[in-house]
């Protein structure tokens, strides 16, 4: 019977609590959110952080407000939650596109946004979706809040900038017009973790793609962007041509690897054939052709 | 075709009733081996194997046994010290329970901590040192007979090499020569890749043992309760008769709760050496890691046919891992189960098999997952042949299989390796199947998809099974014939309570069972109580596997009911003042002839038989009577399915749009219930054809030991299935009917795969292995596809 | 540590680990064993149970995690002796074979006909794609939540059912 070991739990009630357990602490906490990440973790026993500091209870982490030209999402915000929210769809089809296809609905119900850009698996599919829709995260410390940005938020696999005696709170969006963005993921079965999936968001001024974020996730690209890609569309025109050239740039620079999800030649294959349709989604929405 | 039995017989209890055992499962109330909670009860962990094949130099539990709730630690040699380091397979091979020289699979058992919660045995197992030096593995079963090939089991006496057996069927010569003049032949490698059955339910055991009244008492997952008393007593030399083993509700089996696992002779050692009960549940890495696999069969196959489509032959070649173990679960004197049974539903001149059996360093199992003893492989290997042939030929592969169906007049027919089917009408499933498909409107749509480079594959499969193991004369497990007994107590006011040998898994046996004994004493199903799965309230008989309860333990139900009903018959005689020749058994009653309004129902008939009545000379009192039923023959159900796919080329991804299954299983007794045992093969089909499969590293490294790694479908991969019946009852069972839990499992993968193999026909794709995830459909058309069985490099 | 939550109405306190899985505060201290566990990852669902208002796998949450909270087991998805549409649709559609699935199956069938009366094939389907029966191959368990909407349809104002806990 997997369990998790021994640990000490305390229940954090805002976010000076929970920055004063932390420090507390130190190291040998983590913060437990969902804890759809971390328990299993621990029941594998592949963690064993000494003491929880479960911040279910900080219910002013749980939003997702419009503030003029950006979306604002509680670290606390459950998947379900961001799914069902139409501000969000509305602005951010990509969120839809990604949710709907993140583990199940079950997970979905106390998995939380934050969590899973602090959990840093290099399979995250919100973590793409960000770094395609150029977010920024805020971070609470000791010493007050840092903005930043969601191309520098990993430090690695497993890894974020977030310190130990820090709290990751939210997520921003920038909401521009012209927009249109969508997601495409690959998986052996519903409920899977991506073989590769593909994000990407895109403004249009006409036929000339005047920004775009590409969003990658397991194959090991660098901040889960493809930056070589999106450097490419900049300024071109919209056609087929180019957004199956971008899919190419896209998969020539990441660095999948092999494993029982698909042999590394496949998963290039993928982040170009998904990085091309996906982009394709994204124009047709941002000219409105499609939901 | 009509059976005995069966001729214009009224339904009677017969039909699709809502089950019995359903109201205590909703209500969350069934009782698993989990929720078995005693007094004073102890909870077991068991150590196992990080590495694949390695000597075991030193086990140091002393710091386990300062933790202050551990009671006890078994390790290998505690239990070498009882005689008992080892136990016999199911094969007649020996199985370490706990390991003492070496450890020849990842995740093998080497020690057993009993603690007072199941927290503390857990964490108890990281205070256990063992010291290994590592072996190098036998991984890749196509080198396990290598010159240079480690020896996997060096415990056994004159062993030079991997091999557990060389073994075959069919007629050699006659097979070559119809190879050597055919016209056309054709032949592929393919594996079916090691599964696991995965019940929700994982295995465990509850053992209590008594050290004053000398007793044994075993809660356990077991579909084999009687074979399991039997197992433990030649184990422990614990006598039988104080041996009782209850198998409570089982979370599904499948074949994984046939075999003895060490763990619960571990829980049943524990609990003498404690005297205590303990309770040993395994965790989901420990079922898929080390509990009984499945298939695992590395094959080529060939077929012979003329140019016309005649199909003439079939042969093939095996190479079979059995693991470290040969644990397989099987009548004993057919080490490849009834694989022999691979010339499927043709009419064919000759045939011929070899399967050699390998000692890899992976779990030990093979006969597991509702397979029918290996007909799913034999049925996988000739329905993929009879593919490639329609290839070949480009010929239709319904037609070609149409052409080439035994007809009904042939039944019953010898195959050539020697089965005999015992009923059939084949052409008739199959233009069943067409029928309810639109098979040629199917065929027109994917022309035309294709000409707009979508890519859209028909599958079909015909199967035949041989199931309800089995004759006596030829079927045994470790010496005990596969007979089955029932016991049946009719009661003063006419209920009924019936015992069998068998063991639900979730087949519905409460309320089947009570349908055949209702159906043949005028009763109501409710009138009867089935009791099964505890040895001391049940008799003898091999349990629950091969799709041989309703073929064999309810052939026995039947002929007690028959039994009973006979009885009645006289007891009525003397009722009515009558001689029996003048009472007919008409609508449930015994009637008076010329006189049907007069009669007695058995519950009448059962209050006369307990009361003062005179009854003839050598009439005993009561009603109750008992049966053994040892089958003539296996039964052989058929089934022709039709499964449509959808293939995104530039991802791999596969969707399965339908799946259109006939199946004939003879009588129906309750059409619901066989109807979900078809839903649930079918899921297996698409779950082992794009998803389950277990490889393993080149260490030896378990690929697939968690539901993360090891995919079972979901909801949303299994389409809502089309079903359809033909009736061809069985000649030679009671009431005509066959077995039905195994057919779809059986039959369904190669639907499957014969689909997405004619959807990327236009690739020049011959053949793909199972599972074809999305990597490996995108490799088959690459033209590079990957082992299943091995690390995806 | 301390935990108080209220499990199908009644309220229970328990001293646990803080370690301790809400599913084996269920089973093994609170002993309602209806609640299975059949994996190691998260990944089968037949530990589901409802957390306040939502189905959550409670082999994923720890006991504590649920401390004043409101848990609903398939203990209490009946109301008295009359069972709730969702029991009685698996058993008139043969929603289940050996059962053990079934708990979790049917607390988030319930959920989703709180949430949506009137489900499609697939949405029943797609609410269910987090838990694994490895016996009906979920057609008669779509039948089963499909049977209930409509049963619940032509009842009315089942809304409330079983929304209690
Ligand atoms: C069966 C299953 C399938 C899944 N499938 C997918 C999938 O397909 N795609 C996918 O992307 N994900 C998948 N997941 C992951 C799931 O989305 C995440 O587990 C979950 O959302 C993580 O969020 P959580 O709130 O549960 O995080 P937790 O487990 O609570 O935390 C994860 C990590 O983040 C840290 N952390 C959490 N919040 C904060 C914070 N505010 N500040 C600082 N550190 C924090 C924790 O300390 C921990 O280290 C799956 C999970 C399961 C169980
Ligand atoms: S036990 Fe498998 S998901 Fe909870
Ligand atoms: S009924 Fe057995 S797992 Fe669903």
């Amino acid at each position: 019977m997997q369990v998790p070991a021994q640990v000490e739990y305390e229940r954090a009630g805002s976010v000076e609590h929970a920055l004063t357990l932390l420090a507390r602490y130190g190291p040998a906490a983590r913060v437990l959110a969902g804890g759809h990440s971390l328990i299993p973790m621990m029941k594998l026993r592949l963690a064993q952080p000494e003491v929880l500091i479960d911040i279910n209870g900080i219910t002013d982490l749980c939003y997702i407000n419009l503030t003029g030209t950006q979306l604002r999402i509680g670290t606390l915000t459950r998947h379900a939650q961001l799914l069902e929210s139409s501000v969000a769809g509305e602005h951010f089809a990509i969120l839809h596109d990604a949710e709907r296809v993140i583990a199940d609905p079950i997970v979905r119900n106390w998995g939380t946004v934050g969590g899973s850009l602090c959990q840093a698996d290099p399979s995250e599919d919100l973590s793409a979706a960000f770094a395609a829709m150029k977010g920024t995260m805020i971070i609470h410390g000791p010493d007050g809040s840092r903005e930043v940005s969601a191309r520098e938020f990993h430090a690695g696999p497993y890894e974020t900038v977030v310190g130990s005696s820090e709290l990751l709170t939210e997520i921003r969006l920038p909401i521009r017009p012209g927009g249109g963005s969508g997601y495409r993921k690959v998986s052996r079965r519903a409920g899977d973790w991506p073989v590769v999936a593909a994000g990407a968001a895109l403004l249009l001024d006409g036929d000339v793609i005047t920004d775009a974020g590409i969003g990658l996730t397991a194959v090991g690209a660098t901040h889960f962007a493809a930056a070589e890609a999106e450097g490419f569309l900049r300024g071109r025109t919209a056609t087929p041509q180019t957004l199956a050239r971008a899919g190419q740039i896209a998969a020539e620079n990441c660095r999948p690897v092999s494993d029982q999800r698909g042999p590394a030649d496949y998963k290039r294959h993928l982040a170009c054939e998904l990085t091309t349709r996906v982009l394709g989604v994204a124009v047709a929405r941002a000219r409105g052709l499609t939901t | 075709m009509t059976g005995p039995g069966v001729a214009g017989q009224e339904t009677g209890a017969y039909g699709a009733i809502p089950r019995k055992e359903d109201a205590r499962f909703v209500r969350g109330q069934g009782t698993f081996v989990d929720d078995i909670s005693l007094p004073g009860m102890l909870h077991g962990a068991i150590l196992r194997s990080p590495l694949a094949h390695a000597r075991i130099i030193s086990v140091d539990a002393s710091a386990a046994l300062a933790h202050p709730k551990v009671e006890a630690v078994l390790t290998g040699a505690d239990l070498a010290g009882r005689g008992l380091a080892w136990m016999p397979t199911l094969s007649a091979d020996v199985q370490a329970v706990l390991a003492t020289d070496k450890v020849r699979f990842q995740g093998q058992e080497v020690a057993f901590v009993v603690a007072q919660d199941r927290y503390a045995a857990r964490d108890a197992l990281e205070l256990i040192a063992v010291e290994y030096e590592p072996l190098p593995p036998v991984i890749d079963a196509r080198t396990a007979l290598a010159e240079d090939a480690p020896l996997v089991r060096d415990d056994l006496a004159g062993r030079a090499d991997n091999r557990v057996f060389d073994w075959n069927a069919g007629d050699k010569t006659a097979t070559d020569a119809v190879f050597a003049t055919a016209e056309v032949t054709v032949g592929c490698d393919m594996v079916y890749p090691r599964s696991h059955p995965a019940p929700l339910e994982t295995c465990g055991i509850v053992a209590a043992s008594d050290a004053v009244t000398g007793r044994l008492t075993v809660w356990s997952t077991s579909q084999a309760p009687h074979a399991h008393r039997t197992l433990y007593s030649v184990i422990t030399g614990l006598p039988e008769h104080k041996i009782r083993i209850v198998s409570p509700d089982l979370g599904g089996g499948f074949g994984s709760k046939v075999p003895v696992y060490p763990g619960y002779l571990c829980a049943i050692v524990a609990s003498m050496v404690t005297g205590r009960p303990v309770k040993w549940v395994e965790d989901r890495s420990e079922n898929l890691m080390s509990t009984a696999f499945a298939r695992d069969y590395h094959m080529h196959g060939e077929i012979a046919a003329t140019a016309d489509g005649r199909i003439l032959g079939v042969r093939a070649r095996v190479l079979a891992d059995h693991g470290a173990f040969n644990a397989t679960a099987q009548p004993t004197k057919y080490p490849a189960g009834f694989f022999h049974i691979f010339t499927g539903s043709y009419d064919l001149q000759a045939a011929f098999c070899e399967v050699t059996g390998v000692y890899t360093n992976k779990a030990p199992g093979g006969v597991a997952y509702s397979c029918s003893f290996r007909v799913t492989e034999a049925v996988y290997l000739v329905e993929r042949l009879v593919d490639l042939l329609a290839r070949e030929l480009e010929m239709d592969p319904a037609q070609l299989r149409m052409r080439n169906l035994l007809r009904p007049e042939q039944f019953p027919y010898t195959c050539p390796t020697g089965w005999q089917y015992d009923s059939g009408d084949y052409p008739r499933a199959l233009a069943l199947a067409m029928d309810l498909a639109g098979y040629q409107e199917l065929r027109r749509e994917q022309a035309e998809r294709r000409g707009r480079g979508e890519y859209m594959g028909i599958g079909i499969s015909f199967f035949t099974e041989g199931v309800g193991a089995g004759p006596r004369a030829h079927m045994d497990i470790l010496g005990l014939g596969m007979a089955d007994g029932a016991d049946l107590r009719v009661h003063p006011t006419g209920k009924v309570v019936l015992a069998v040998s068998v063991q639900t898994q979730g087949q519905g046996h409460e309320t089947t069972f009570a349908q055949l004994v209702a159906h043949e004493l005028g009763l109501t199903p409710d009138d009867v109580e089935v009791v099964h799965g505890d040895t001391d309230r049940t008799p003898f008989g091999l349990g629950t596997y091969g799709s041989r309860s309703t073929p064999v333990s309810g052939a026995a139900a039947v002929l007690a009911a028959r039994k009973v009903r006979d009885r009645a018959r006289l007891v009525a005689a003397a009722m009515l003042e009558l001689s029996p020749d003048d009472l007919d058994w008409l609508d449930g009653k015994w009637r008076v002839r010329g006189d049907p309004d007069r009669g007695a129902g058995i519950a009448e008939i059962a209050m006369a038989a307990h009361s003062s009545l005179e009854l003839p000379d050598g009439v005993e009192g009561h009603l109750d009577a008992s049966a053994v039923y040892n089958p003539p023959n296996l039964t052989f159900p058929f089934g022709a399915y039709i499964c449509v796919t959808d293939v995104d080329p530039g991802t791999g991804e596969v969707t399965v749009r339908r799946f259109i299954a006939v199946d004939d299983c003879g009588v129906r007794i309750n059409p619901m219930i066989v109807e979900g045992q078809v839903h649930r093969g079918l899921a297996d089909g698409i779950g082992m054809a794009l998803m389950q499969a277990i490889a393993f590293d080149e260490n030896g490294n378990c690929l697939g030991g968690s539901f993360m790694d090891y995919l079972l479908p979901t909801a949303l991969e299994c389409p809502s299935p089309e079903l359809g019946a033909t009736v061809t009852p069985s000649p030679h069972h009671p009431v005509g009917a066959k077995g039905i839990g195994e057919s779809a499992t059986v039959g369904s993968p190669p639907a499957v795969v014969n689909s997405v193999v004619d959807a990327l026909a236009p690739f020049g794709v011959r053949h793909a292995d199972m599972p074809l995830t999305p990597a490996n459909v995108w490799r088959a058309i690459q033209g590079r596809p990957v082992r299943p069985d091995l690390a995806v490099s | 540590m301390k935990v108080t939550l209220t499990v199908n109405g009644t309220e229970y306190a328990r001293d646990v680990e803080p370690r301790l899985l809400l599913i084996h505060l269920l089973r093994d201290e609170l002993g309602l064993t209806g609640s299975h566990w059949g994996c190691d990852t998260s990944n089968c669902g037949a530990c589901v149970v409802w957390l306040d208002d939502t189905p959550v796998k409670s082999c994923t949450v720890l006991a504590v995690m649920a401390d004043g909270r409101r848990v609903l087991t398939v203990e209490g998805l009946a109301n008295g002796a009359s069972l709730d549409p969702v029991q009685q649709g698996f058993a008139q559609c043969h929603g289940l074979q050996c059962g053990f699935c079934t708990p979790g199956m049917m607390l988030t069938a319930r959920w989703l006909l709180n949430n949506n009366p009137h489900p499609s094939p697939y949405q029943v389907r797609e609410a269910i794609s987090g838990q694994v029966c490895r016996c009906t191959g979920y057609e008669n368990i779509v039948k089963a939540v499909l049977w209930a909407a409509e049963y619940e349809a032509a009842e009315h104002g089942a809304a409330e059912h079983g929304a209690g806990g």
